[in-house]
């Protein structure tokens, strides 16, 4: 399994990760090396295997409840003002 | 730095009921020793002032003649920094959520208080419970008391070192793929990993969401049994919580007699790679049991050699998705910008290298065109590794195995090479990506090395589903029969 600077810097830019050369470089040979690894699981053979487990839990009743104070929860923001999470402008 | 010696979980709440002492003073005395190991940074926060007062209100109910529904009575415990404290930092030892105030308590926390417990402060972790050895902490790594020179092992190395370091008997920690059990072996202390939905994981911050489970340190068997008795169970906040009723865990642990029980041996975790003291010290725990009359039978768990690869497709992929919460908008860390995707990029550089190294690996398994052959190919392999227990338990009542390949190793030996890191919960991640409860206790040390001193050896006990008591009274009978560590 080789990973190429291209394909680092593709997924980086899903994971929303900025990364230097440096970075890119290291990742793509730490990435190669762990794949390799994992790829041991293709030695398996296919179909055999079961399917993973289902929960079998009863879900619980989808009713409102109040949060007691919701003061602390705004103050965990960033940037809070008048009911809103604040971030930069999106559309010029 | 010698582990000091306190009173047991137990001993202490029979203490502080019976008025021989109260919370106020174990709680001073927790808080003491929390100052004299701090050189071994098993603490990033302490809740001096709130813990003081909430001792104070323990003793009130003691005198009101409470004590029967406090189990945990003035028994100070310290908790992993990535379970909510209401009023308090939860970092995850991590800059991303360093300004954060957790603006509630866990289930697991709100538990401990109702049980008379006190949280004295949060511990030191790999960064997002990411990591073998708590040097992933953006806050500086945890040290081993038996060699601060080595690491604690991790992700819940400092819950760990506030244990092995005479601080609390009881600590929370928590598991994904082996973060309490593998630290516990490291540091010779008691350490559980329960049945996945034994304990509510609201207000555990989210790493591998079918994986996780909160565990409890123990100085003995006994204090981790009592302390999971207390904050298991099912919880509406969590509805992968079970609703298996929770037995009293703790309670005449010494009568059990393992005469009759089986004991499964499996070949596949005593190969190449095994330090040869740890496994002595596995074949001497089994055949203690062995002598007791307990059955040993060699059972085969093809696929946990496997458990790594699928460890490292699973839970990597679940983490990338939960880490993309950590966007700068709602809470914690934001790096200032006048532009949305440019302060998204500079929010999220503040993660350390392992972590942007597990994102990437999940983002990448999860990607177009390798979804399949990494993230299919894993739940699929996930699912034969937990049908070899299955199997496995139609034959035995609980599996012996080391818990660690290793002792602790140096600080800064594998830091830069993570598959040698990762390679370190061979023997823990299975019973994660199975489901099942496992337990690693102390069994001795490893005889001293010109290369490095004795130290702590931890054997594991699995068992099937919500088989929790069984396990507590095999690791209890084996607690008596280890050497003097």
């Amino acid at each position: 399994m080789t990973v190429s600077p291209e394909d680092v810097r593709h997924i980086a830019r899903l994971a929303r990760l900025e990364l230097t050369d440096e970075e890119v470089e290291r990742f793509r040979r730490e990435l190669s090396t762990i794949l390799a690894y994992v790829e041991k699981l293709e030695q398996l053979e296919p179909g055999s295997a079961p399917e993973p487990g289902k929960p079998d839990q009863p879900l619980r009743q989808d009713t409102l409840a109040e949060w007691p104070d919701v003061t602390p929860l705004h103050e965990a923001a960033p940037d809070f003002e008048a009911g809103f999470f604040r971030v930069p402008r999106v559309i010029e | 730095m010698s582990p000091g010696h306190l009173p047991t979980a137990a001993a202490l709440a029979r203490a502080v009921h019976a008025r021989e002492t109260s919370a106020e003073s174990a709680v001073e005395a927790a808080l003491a020793r929390a100052e004299e190991i701090e050189p071994l940074h098993a603490f990033l926060s302490l809740r001096g002032e709130a813990a003081r007062a909430e001792a104070a209100e323990v003793d009130r109910r003691v005198a009101d003649g409470d004590a029967d529904e406090l189990p945990l009575a003035g028994v100070p415990v310290a908790v992993k920094d990535n379970i909510a404290v209401a009023g308090g930092p939860t970092t995850c030892g991590s800059r991303l959520l360093e300004p954060y105030v957790s603006p509630f308590d866990a289930t697991a926390i709100a538990r401990l208080r109702e049980a008379g417990a006190i949280v004295i402060g949060k511990t030191n972790l790999d960064e997002f419970a990411m990591g073998s050895s708590t040097e992933n902490s953006a806050f500086g790594p945890s040290r081993n008391p038996h060699d601060p020179t080595r690491v604690p092992g991790g992700s819940s190395g400092g819950s760990v070192v506030a244990v092995a370091g005479g601080c609390v008997p009881v600590a929370l920690g928590s598991e994904t793929g082996g973060s309490v059990r593998q630290p516990a072996a490291f540091c010779g202390t008691v350490g559980v990993k329960p049945t996945y939905g034994r304990v509510s994981r609201y207000g555990l911050v989210a790493f591998g969401s079918s994986l996780d489970q909160i565990g409890t340190v123990g100085s003995t068997v006994e204090d981790a049994a009592l302390a999971l008795t207390v904050i298991a169970g099912s919880d509406p906040h969590d509805a992968t919580s079970s609703p298996e009723p929770v037995a009293a865990l703790s309670a005449g642990l010494d009568d059990a007699d393992p005469a009759g029980i089986r004991i499964g041996w499996p070949a596949e975790y005593f190969g190449a790679g095994l330090d040869p003291a740890i496994l002595a010290a596995c074949e001497a725990a089994r055949d203690r049991l062995a002598a007791a009359g307990a059955e040993i039978v060699e059972v085969s768990l093809p696929h946990s050699p496997y458990g790594i690869a699928v460890y490292y497709t699973v839970a990597i992929a679940e983490a990338s998705s939960n880490l993309a919460r950590y966007d700068g908008v709602r809470y914690g860390f934001r790096a200032q910008s006048n532009e949305l995707s440019s302060m998204y990029l500079k929010t999220r550089a503040a993660f350390g290298a392992e972590l942007k190294r597990r994102i990437m690996l999940g983002t990448y398994v999860l990607s177009a065109g390798y979804y399949e052959a990494f993230y299919g190919k894993g739940t699929a392999v996930r699912a034969r590794i937990r049908a070899d227990f299955e199997d496995a338990f139609q034959r035995v009542d609980a599996i012996l195995t080391p818990t660690t390949p290793t002792p602790a190793f140096p600080i800064g030996e594998k830091a830069e090479d993570p598959l040698a890191m990762y390679l370190n919960d061979i023997y823990t991640v299975s019973a994660n990506l199975a489901g099942i409860p496992a337990i690693s206790l102390p069994w001795g040390k490893t005889p001293a090395r010109p290369d490095r001193p004795a130290l702590p050896i931890g054997v594991q006990l699995m068992g099937p589903d919500f088989a929790e008591r069984r396990l507590f009274e095999i690791a209890r009978f084996l607690e008596r029969e280890a050497p003097e560590a």
